[in-house]
């Protein structure tokens, strides 16, 4: 698997008040950004034409419960060109679970997103259709946030 | 005096429908016979599998990882073992390797024999299923003697395989592999120049390049639209780089060109298998590492350490260090990968699969606008969905 270490220097050349925090492991390199930075780091990594991040492979929800801020949504992209993949994260808050929509970037985004929310609860800013798409509609709670408990809530086990 | 109707109508297709494999439902608006829009509504197969990750140990979860998809379990044990082996910096043993992609490449068949029948059968012809499924009965019993599992194997392990491949085995696969490119040519004969096929595939459901790219397809919807897409040669992994293959490439984007796709696939497949025979290493199946792999049983009971080693790992697991990978593969469905979370203790913090299922079936929609009911059910069978890898 093919890491982007040039993604990084880029990233760090371009917003340098942006990039906050770089993370490396087993060769594979990612950066974290403040979510009002989100929609123009995501936009310049596939516009640029060096890293043409065209492809969004997935995006998910992590929750670091009870840790402040607790969620994290991760946005793992490859480029067609290159053939290199990249990570992109952004933290949110339990009280404000809120980051922008990335589908007018990547169409793939939107399953993507509605799977975060449905899942983790949180919530898409600008998502055209962000409504639950494994969990029935009236679902209460959201099943991958680490306080639900694994066998379900008590009226439903 | 009698009345036109003017408004559209809404159709439900399914839950469950013969295309796809598991149960879906797609809610369609028709104009006549025409699809003005449609959603698929997904999650009636959905267990909470990542979830389930994070309350189980990394070996425990493996056979998990099979039930995401009957068609080709094998890869999602694949995607898995190396998302782990990864976040371990775990060294496979070079036989394991070809071992893996020998049956990763023998599940690529299964799945695209099974694909090719019931998507024929989709479209009105019976014949090809009755012939698929001979072929695949005899990939089924090829694993069976692997590995006891027919549909889902768990024969992967975390540095390796489970055990190391029977007598007689090579053999069997020899026999298979020198007359299945002729059964290949004995489906082409039926379907690919037949004009009523033809008449339902060609430049039906079409998914431009850029559409392709958009919309995160993969796997042979992304090789049908012109791009050329495959983690086995852009992102070799497991000494893929070692074999001599093409990937197939089809510009229309239609349904007929997936179809071609995937015949293509079957034979490169098959070259594959032959090239691992041809080359299979010596040496060990399992990696050499008493903290993360099982000892073997004769060892526990002779030597104390391999016994502590074998109870620590059954008891508690091992506990990777803090950090997170992601690992992919080449499904038969496209980019099938793995993105674990490691907070240091023997349970993954958090497991996301990457289903190719699930991300080609979001490019439904743009492919059937405008187009008849009739070719909704062609596009979504030749999208190769498997629902039980998609809802997770």
């Amino acid at each position: 698997m093919s890491e982007e270490p040039k993604a990084v220097e880029k990233l760090q050349e371009k917003f340098p008040e942006a990039v906050k925090e770089v993370g490396e492991f087993r060769g594979q390199s990612w950066v974290v950004v403040p979510r009002e930075d989100l929609l123009k780091v995501c936009e310049f990594l596939r516009d640029d034409p060096d890293l043409n991040f065209d492809f969004l492979s997935f995006v998910c929800g992590v929750d670091y419960f009870p840790r402040e801020p607790r969620f994290e949504v991760v946005y793992q992209l490859y480029s067609t060109k290159t053939h290199s993949r990249f990570r992109l994260k952004t933290r949110v808050s339990s009280q404000d679970a809120t980051v922008p929509s990335v589908t007018s970037i990547w169409p793939t985004a939107d399953w993507h997103e509605r799977e975060t929310f449905d899942l983790m609860g949180i919530n898409f800013q600008g998502h055209p259709d962000l409504r639950r798409i494994l969990l029935p509609a009236d679902w209460v709670g959201h099943p991958l946030r680490k306080d639900y408990p694994l066998r379900g809530p008590e009226s439903i086990s | 005096m009698e009345e036109s109707r003017t408004e559209t109508l809404m159709l439900n297709v399914g839950p469950h429908h013969p295309s796809t494999h598991g149960v879906l439902r797609v809610i369609v608006e028709l104009d006549g016979e025409r699809v003005v829009d449609l959603k698929p509504d997904l999650g009636f197969l959905h267990r909470g599998v990542e979830k389930l990750a994070e309350s189980k140990t990394y070996h425990q979860f493996i056979p998990v990882t099979d039930r995401l998809d009957y068609m080709a379990a094998s890869y999602n044990n694949f995607a898995y073992c190396l998302a782990v082996e990864k976040l371990l910096g775990l060294e496979v043993p070079r036989r394991a390797q070809y071992i893996r992609v020998l049956i990763g490449e023998l599940n690529r068949i299964f799945s695209h024999l099974f694909w090719l029948g019931t998507h024929a059968h989709d479209l009105g012809a019976m014949t090809p299923i009755f012939y698929a499924l001979r072929e695949r009965e005899e990939i089924m019993n090829l694993l069976e003697m692997c590995c006891g599992g027919r549909l889902t194997q768990t024969y992967f392990r975390i540095g390796g395989v489970a055990a190391d491949l029977p007598e007689g085995f090579v053999e069997k696969v020899r026999q298979f592999t020198s007359h299945f490119p002729k059964r290949v040519e004995e489906y082409e004969t039926l379907l690919t120049d037949n004009p009523i096929w033809k008449e339902r595939a060609v430049g039906v459901g079409v998914l431009s390049k850029q559409e392709a790219i958009a919309m995160g397809a993969s796997g042979p919807m992304a090789r049908g639209s012109g791009l050329a897409l495959d983690v086995r040669k852009t992102n070799p992994y497991s000494s893929y780089e070692d074999f001599d293959f093409e990937i197939p490439v089809f510009q229309e984007g239609d349904v007929y060109s997936r179809y071609l796709v995937r015949m293509e696939e079957m034979r490169q497949s098959t070259r594959i298998i032959d090239q691992v025979l041809d080359h299979l290493p010596d040496g060990p199946y399992l990696a050499e590492a008493p903290k993360l792999v099982p000892p073997p049983k004769e060892r526990t009971l002779t030597e104390i350490e391999a016994l502590i080693h074998h109870f620590i790992l059954y008891e508690e697991g091992f506990k990777p260090p803090v950090g997170e990978v992601y690992a992919c593969v080449e499904s038969p469905r496209g980019e099938m990968g793995y993105y674990l979370i490691s907070d240091g203790s023997p349970k993954p913090f958090r497991l996301k699969i990457r289903p190719p299922a699930f991300v080609n079936l979001e490019s439904l929609a743009t492919m059937t606008r405008g187009r008849l009911l009739a070719d909704l059910i062609a596009i979504l069978s030749s999208v190769d969905i498997v629902l039980a890898e998609i809802d997770r």
